[in-house]
């Protein structure tokens, strides 16, 4: 709770009338604090509170810059050439600028996901009030809010706490973007340690507008049994007008199906979605279908079963609404951060709205009334239904043929396609009436559209790729599992010992965007093959639709295959992008209930715990954002390693560990204050990984951390060697930095690795209880 | 088609640029010059198809004639250990950039820094990310890269060029050095 300005506290105030206990008054407020945990060191913590634990873990992983730009063009002193070591007129150099762009992008996903829940808090205390109690699992989740706990001390328990908090981080953004203006820090890592931060206030603004959503709007309350969603365009009814809603704030679409329910429409209409909205109107109405990810927003549109299109906040194409006047198809701007240069309608009546948008006198428009949305978009979509008949601007083949007829090979489209996909290839194909080249494109696409904007003869390429994947696009099927949310406490309490003793191997989160280099079907294969080898695999977001978009040789979703709990080979489906602090608070949880430390205000402690002892890697195979950035940001300060697929080189920093430095990888024992060597566990903070073969083999060795016991150590082992030889055709080269005693060796390789040991000069050591920090050491040695 | 643009058009560098490798030969002299290359392959090697042949089959003859030493990025180690070529070493695209930018780093064999780096066949931008990286982090060494698109990062490159030219080329390489033909 807010500690600024004049601030009462007492125990214990006897008056006339009554008897308070725990009483704090801050101006013009008046919070109980009932909780009984102490608080810790860190309570909201400022921007550079944490500063040591940050230069702690930027120090073992340090990062490695590869600028996109040589040039800064911030201010008018500019713009200037940082190549090589240049500093600009401002005395910035490239290291430092590189860095900067890190902090920026951070802060910017930072502030979307705070601004996203300050309109959900917001809303919800105008419609519920500030009294209204949260609910994220009833009696099986007790520790409710452990990201907000962790990091600011609060516990939160009305939507108002929420308001608090909310405070708390829109302060820290603030201070944090500030601190991007020129002529501040002279060292990169400072910029480093901000971003940091930038990821830890993140990871508060994005628990809280889920914490407010799942309690206010009945999602699923930590769930395991979340119901089967169906997915695809060809679940899509196209007899029934079809809304489809775009971003990631589920408030208006709560007033869509609020309408249609309160109408008796529910079966009458197809409410569909893309992207984290679609995750979340699905979590609060289970007949509402998700399409697919942000890349097939034209994908979708173009296909022409879009008769309303809604659109909200956030990983939006800003070309949507054109797209959706080519196929006459009304749109609705939802939001104050897209309004799309529509006219504000907010207060006119929704009949003028509904004949406007149904007559096309307008082509779209912007309401802020999450209510009236849902009014207009049903009825419009009623009305413009059977007149559009579900008109799409796909090419018909004989037209592609023709067309293609006219490519002049220039390979623009190519050069300018983020695949590099071989289009002129196709072209020349299907000029010839060879549709197939095309065709293949369709899995890689990304559905950019850079090809189009490139071609000097104005071919529509993604339409001629989408008309030839057609058949396929329209009998997509699938499911997904409603996000369940939190893990509850007594799946922490199973699944905690296992975990930080290394028996159950690791922990997977695949998270993040579609930006893939190559489809879904990679973030699929890597979540089947650790479900498999019963790692606890988490979902959320895109990567969540991508995981249950194909099926086993039994015809089985990802979903169907493998259960929804939090245990050993469990697929987990935590929600859309603000679900991700259920990942983070289910290693925080396990330091807290498992490991009964105290969470509140304690984050060195918590983060250096998870560091040390819980194997999860977060897995971002199609990260594009600057969301994504500071998510992953908030894992990297709790000492979470993160891969991102090859596209996420783009974030252009990356922090690496190195194994052949053994001076890095020293911790000291609790126990003894012993300095002891624990070797490259994790490696590395946050990598690119190039191919899905590599991803495999990465998250396995990531797993390791240094305080597994020599059961889960050789269990870990076992998978890291199996996947390395499978992928890499041979037996790791540092198998021997992971032995700590001939017992971490898993029992059917002892031979082979006893030779390795002994051409290594390896020596045995002890398994240590491992922190980075010198205050917690126990007992110093005599 | 020989252009010294940028493959993907939006790669620009601003003003150190790479220089053209005009004919293979240029590529051999630097090669031949250095006293410590390496050859970083990525996994394009076994994607891309040069006349028939596999990119990954014209290194291994590159690298057999001129003893260069060979890191592989990603699994594509496993597809030379298949071909029955042992690279020099292994490791992430991303482990080799980083440990190129340290001066102190003394190379794969612990014998000194390498001062020649090629690269042929990461994902475009990928490569021209860890060549900007080197570019600006570790300005003494030379960097090459022996794919068939202009990496202007690079401090030398071949231009955008067919598979055609580009197979002529790596051939034209390997015949040039001892154990070539
Ligand atoms: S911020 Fe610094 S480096 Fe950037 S343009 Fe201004 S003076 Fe140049
Ligand atoms: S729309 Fe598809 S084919 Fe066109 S540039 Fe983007 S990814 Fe490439
Ligand atoms: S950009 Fe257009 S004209 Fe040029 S190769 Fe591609 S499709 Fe053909």
């Amino acid at each position: 709770m807010a500690k600024k300005g004049l601030f009462v506290k007492a125990k214990e105030l006897k008056t006339d009338v009554a008897l308070v206990k725990n009483l704090e008054l801050s101006i013009g407020k008046l919070v109980d604090d009932s909780w009984d945990e102490p608080m810790g060191p860190t309570p909201m913590p400022h921007i550079s509170t944490l500063r040591d634990w940050d230069m702690k873990l930027l120090n073992k992983y340090k990062p490695f810059y590869m600028p996109d730009c040589d040039l800064c063009c911030l201010c008018t002193y500019g713009k200037c050439d940082l190549t090589a070591g240049k500093r600009g007129a401002c005395g910035l150099n490239i290291a430092d600028q590189s860095s900067r762009i890190v902090l920026i992008a951070c802060s910017i996903g930072a502030a979307t996901h705070t601004g996203h829940a300050r309109h959900v808090v917001d809303h919800l205390i105008e419609e519920y009030g500030r009294n209204h109690s949260l609910n994220v699992g009833g009696l099986n989740v007790d520790v409710e809010a452990p990201v907000t706990r962790l990091v600011t001390g609060i516990k939160p328990e009305t939507l108002g706490d929420l308001d608090e908090v909310l405070t708390y981080c829109e302060t820290q953004v603030t201070h944090l973007l500030s601190a991007a203006h020129t002529g501040q820090e002279a060292c990169n890592l400072d910029f480093e340690s901000k971003a940091l931060h930038a990821g830890r206030v993140d990871q508060v603004g994005m628990e809280v507008a889920d914490l407010a959503q799942i309690s206010v709007f009945d999602f699923p309350k930590a769930d395991p049994e979340a119901p089967l969603i169906e997915m695809g365009l060809g679940t899509i009814d196209k007899a029934k007008p079809v809304i489809c809603c775009i971003g990631h704030n589920v408030v208006p679409s709560v007033g869509i199906i609020d309408y249609m329910k309160a109408n008796k429409l529910d079966s009458k209409l197809e409410v569909v979605g893309l992207c984290c909205t679609a995750i979340d109107n699905s979590r609060y109405f289970d007949r509402a279908k998700i399409v697919g990810p942000i890349s097939w927003e034209l994908r979708v549109i173009r296909s022409g079963l879009v008769d309303v299109l809604v659109l909200d906040e956030q990983c939006v194409r800003t070309d949507c609404s054109n797209e959706a006047e080519r196929i006459n198809a009304p749109v609705i701007a939802a939001s104050e951060k897209n309004c799309i240069g529509y006219k504000n309608r907010t207060n006119d009546p929704v009949d003028e709205i509904v004949n406007d948008l149904v007559t096309r006198k307008v082509p779209g428009v912007l309401i802020l009334d999450p209510e009236k949305v849902g009014e207009v978009a049903v009825r419009v979509a009623q009305k413009v239904a059977p007149m559009r008949k579900k008109m799409d601007v796909l090419p018909s083949v004989e037209e592609i043929t023709k067309l293609a007829k006219t490519c002049r090979h220039c390979n623009l489209c190519q050069r300018s396609c983020p695949q590099d996909l071989n289009i002129p290839a196709a072209m020349t194909a299907a000029a010839e009436g060879n549709l197939k080249p095309l065709t293949e494109l369709y899995e890689e696409c990304i559905g950019c559209g850079r090809c189009e904007e490139a071609c000097p003869v104005k071919l529509q390429i993604h339409s001629f790729i989408l008309k030839a994947g057609q058949k396929f696009m329209l009998e997509e099927t699938n499911f997904c599992r409603a996000g369940r949310g939190a893990v509850q406490d007594i799946e922490i309490r199973s699944a905690g010992g296992p975990i930080v003793l290394g028996e159950i191997p690791g922990i997977l989160a695949a998270v993040g965007c579609a930006n893939y280099p190559h489809g879904g079907k990679d973030v699929y294969d890597i979540c089947r093959e650790f479900a498999k080898r019963r790692f606890i695999v988490m979902t959320s977001g895109c990567s969540a639709m991508s995981a249950g978009s194909y099926r086993n040789e039994e015809g089985q979703t990802l979903y169907e295959e493998f259960p929804g709990s939090f245990e050993a080979g469990g697929v987990l489906n935590v929600g859309s992008c603000v679900s991700n602090p259920h990942i983070a608070g289910a290693a925080i949880k396990v330091a807290n209930i498992f490991a009964k430390r105290n969470l509140r205000g304690n984050y060195e402690e918590i983060a250096d715990y998870i560091h040390n002892r819980v194997g999860a890697v977060g897995l971002a195979w199609g990260a594009y954002s600057q969301k994504a950035a500071s998510i992953a940001s908030g894992f990297w300060s709790l000492g979470v390693p993160v891969l991102v697929g090859p596209h996420g080189s783009k974030y252009r920093r990356m922090l690496m560990g190195r194994s052949d430095k053994p001076e890095n990888w020293e911790v000291y024992d609790a126990r003894t204050g012993d300095v002891v060597n624990v070797g490259p566990a994790p490696e590395h903070l946050f990598q690119t990984v190039e191919t899905p073969q590599e991803a495999m083999v990465s998250i396995a060795k990531l797993c390791i951390r240094p305080n597994d016991t020599w059961k889960g150590r050789s269990i870990k082992l076992s998978h890291y060697i199996d996947l390395h030889k499978r992928n890499y055709g041979r037996m790791p080269k540092d198998i021997h930095l992971f032995v700590r005693t001939m017992a971490d060796v898993p029992t059917t390789m002892k031979d082979e690795i006893k030779d390795i040991l002994d051409a290594k000069g390896w020596k045995e050591t002890v398994i240590p209880d491992p922190t980075m920090l010198p205050r917690m050491i126990r007992k110093k040695k005599e | 088609m020989m252009s010294c643009e940028p493959w993907q058009c939006a790669e620009i560098a601003a003003t150190k640029k790479a220089n053209p490798i005009t004919k293979p030969e240029v590529a051999v002299a630097m090669i031949k010059r250095a006293a410590r290359p390496i050859l970083v392959v990525g996994s394009n090697a076994t994607e891309r198809s040069l006349e028939g042949k596999l990119l990954i089959d014209y290194i291994i003859d590159l690298a057999k004639a001129s003893n260069v030493q060979v890191v592989a990025t990603a699994h594509m180690v496993a597809e030379f250990l298949k071909r029955g070529y042992e690279p020099a070493d292994f490791m992430s695209a991303m482990d080799i950039g980083n440990r190129l930018v340290d001066p102190t780093w003394q190379g794969i064999d612990g014998k000194g820094h390498p001062d020649l780096a090629m690269f042929v066949g990461l994902p475009y931008y990928m490569e021209s990310l860890i060549l900007s990286g080197l570019k600006h982090f570790a300005p003494d060494l030379r960097t090459m890269t022996l794919d068939n698109l202009f990496h202007p990062h690079a401090s030398w490159s071949f231009p955008n060029a067919t598979p055609k030219v580009w197979a002529e080329n790596l051939t034209v390489m390997t015949s040039k050095f001892k154990g070539g033909n």
